[in-house]
């Protein structure tokens, strides 16, 4: 397997706003303020950025950074549209760009009024990859991720005897981890019995499988290597990075093995250019949009086989101090919803030692992960 | 604004072009319209102006058996947009068609029981404007 990107590229600088349901602020302004702050963190000056990587489906290019930050020359620019996988990917787009020396300190921002902001769906024709689904199933009622994404977990469920149990897991250690952190928006405890009993959204997926909507910002900066071990900050060096694509990526209901996301081809890429094995890895932030589509990726990385991802949830301890550490920061479906971003900050802070209450002891390798826009699958491993 | 998970989302139209044309006006037809590649014969949903077996552009179209057995299955309890408030629960199942392309319709028949396999037939009803017509599903 090609060593590729092997930490030829680094997180020096990471920054995020505070996660809301009622920002008040424009989405520019969200983004403004968590890439200053990355900005700030790597030690940094605005005028030393000359590449940034702008969310896909957002609502800024990279024009709006210059005009914002004052970016004196900006050499690169890229998007990955990939939903919530993009972060990840923007990552590997990042990372490509300083190895060649194309840019050497490549912002990537995300931000949105994810809550308080307007509709979503106006636009879901227009949008490339979901022009398929647009046209053939949302006419029927059939809109949202939730009701969409359902067909997958039913016939997880149905093949592997999987449980609506083995997804609270996921979302009631979510929760515990969100309990500790103070930018997070959902705090209350949750039982099994208040999972069991939450509204069911799509069944078999409930209120409480599903991720919150939020307002907030959050943006990284990705440095070459070699200029980042003068920075300011323990870097986060990047291992292994790579992004994969679902057979039928545009309609769930035509792939082959529906319950297969893109994430089982990006695996292999991003473990083998790592050069690890997955005892190594000591935390894991994975993209939870849906408690299935965790219990799935599980499975698709490689931690169990397919259809396994009951059992190994049963079997496997999740909290800060557990046999896999998972998603320390409570995640999308009890920190907040910045699109996977939110994750990324937080395995840096876990590999600087810097993630407070939740702080995985020792943590010196770790894996995130995005997932989006209907199968697309993300995968980065990153070491202190 | 919905809580966590359930934002209210625009409802949506077909927007037939020359690739999909066929099938909607098949719909409203009271026929399954299937695109099988001219070339190489091989059958594709959904439709789309390749044939990924072949890579010919030339197409026909054919009218499908409407026979086919369960995938899998969703039941919303939770309308995306206030027009589907009413059908509230709708069971969207994922059908596997005998001409082994799979096709998504909302089932109309309450004495089903659903599992993986299950025999189902394709019907028609329009839509609640009638301004398309969609694919439900019956026992077999
Ligand atoms: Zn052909």
């Amino acid at each position: 397997m090609s060593d590729g990107l092997f930490e030829k590229g680094a997180i020096t600088g990471i920054g995020e706003t505070a996660y809301t349901r009622g920002s008040g602020k424009s989405d520019t302004a969200l983004q403004m303020e968590a890439s200053l702050k990355a900005i700030a963190d790597a030690g940094l000056s605005p005028k030393d950025i000359d590449g940034v990587v702008p969310y896909a489906s957002g609502s800024t290019v990279a024009e709006d950074f210059i005009t914002n930050l004052g970016l004196p020359d900006l050499r690169y620019s890229a998007t990955t549209p990939l939903g919530g996988a993009s972060c990840v990917a923007g990552i590997q787009a990042a990372v490509s760009a300083v190895a060649t020396g194309l840019a050497n300190h490549v912002l990537i921002p995300i931000g949105r009024n994810g809550y308080s902001g307007s509709r979503i769906g106006n636009r879901v024709q227009q949008m490339p990859q979901f022009r398929t689904i647009g046209e053939y199933e949302m006419p029927l009622g059939t809109l949202a991720p939730a009701q969409l994404y359902s067909h997958m977990a039913r016939r997880h469920m149905e093949l592997y005897g999987t449980k609506s149990e083995h997804f609270a897991k996921i979302a009631m250690n979510g929760r515990k981890h969100a309990a500790m952190n103070d930018n997070a928006l959902r705090q209350a405890p949750m039982s099994l019995d208040d999972h069991q009993t939450s509204r069911m959204i799509a069944d078999p997926l409930r209120l409480f499988d599903c991720c919150l909507e939020s307002d907030g910002g959050a943006a990284v900066i990705v440095s070459a290597s070699e200029r980042a071990k003068d920075m300011v900050r323990k870097p986060a060096y990047i291992m292994g990075v790579a992004e994969g694509h679902p057979d039928s990526p545009s309609a769930i209901t035509q792939r082959p093995d529906i319950t297969t996301l893109g994430t089982a081809k990006a695996a292999p890429r991003a473990f083998g250019m790592a050069g690890i094995t997955h005892s190594d890895i000591d935390v894991a932030e994975i993209y939870d949009c849906f408690t299935y589509i965790v219990l799935c990726q599980l499975e698709d990385l490689g931690f169990c086989k397919k259809g396994e991802g009951g059992d190994f949830v049963s079997s496997t301890s999740f909290g800060f101090d557990g046999d896999l550490p998972l998603n320390t920061h409570g995640g999308l479906l009890s920190q907040a919803h910045i699109v996977g971003m939110n994750h990324v900050v937080e395995l840096v802070k876990q590999l600087r030692g810097d993630a407070g209450a939740a702080q995985v002891k020792g943590a010196r390798i770790g894996l995130v992960t995005g997932y989006g826009d209907m199968g697309d699958g993300t995968v980065a491993i990153m070491r202190s | 604004m919905g809580e966590q998970g359930t934002m209210e989302i625009e409802r949506l139209y077909p927007l037939p072009n020359p690739d999909s044309q066929p099938y909607w006006d098949g719909l409203r037809d009271r026929r399954l319209m299937l695109q099988q590649c001219a070339d190489c014969g091989s059958i594709r949903h959904y439709p789309r102006p390749v044939c990924d077996q072949c890579y010919s552009m030339e197409v026909h179209w054919i009218e499908a058996s409407r026979r086919g057995t369960v995938h899998s299955w969703s039941v919303s309890h939770h309308a995306f947009h206030p027009s589907f408030k009413a059908d509230l629960p709708t069971t969207f199942v994922t059908v596997d068609l005998e001409e082994n392309v799979r096709l998504v319709g909302i089932l109309r028949d309450p004495e089903v029981t659903l599992s993986i396999g299950t025999a189902l037939q394709v019907g028609f009803e329009d839509a609640a404007d009638g301004a398309f017509s969609i694919p439900v599903l019956f026992a077999a």
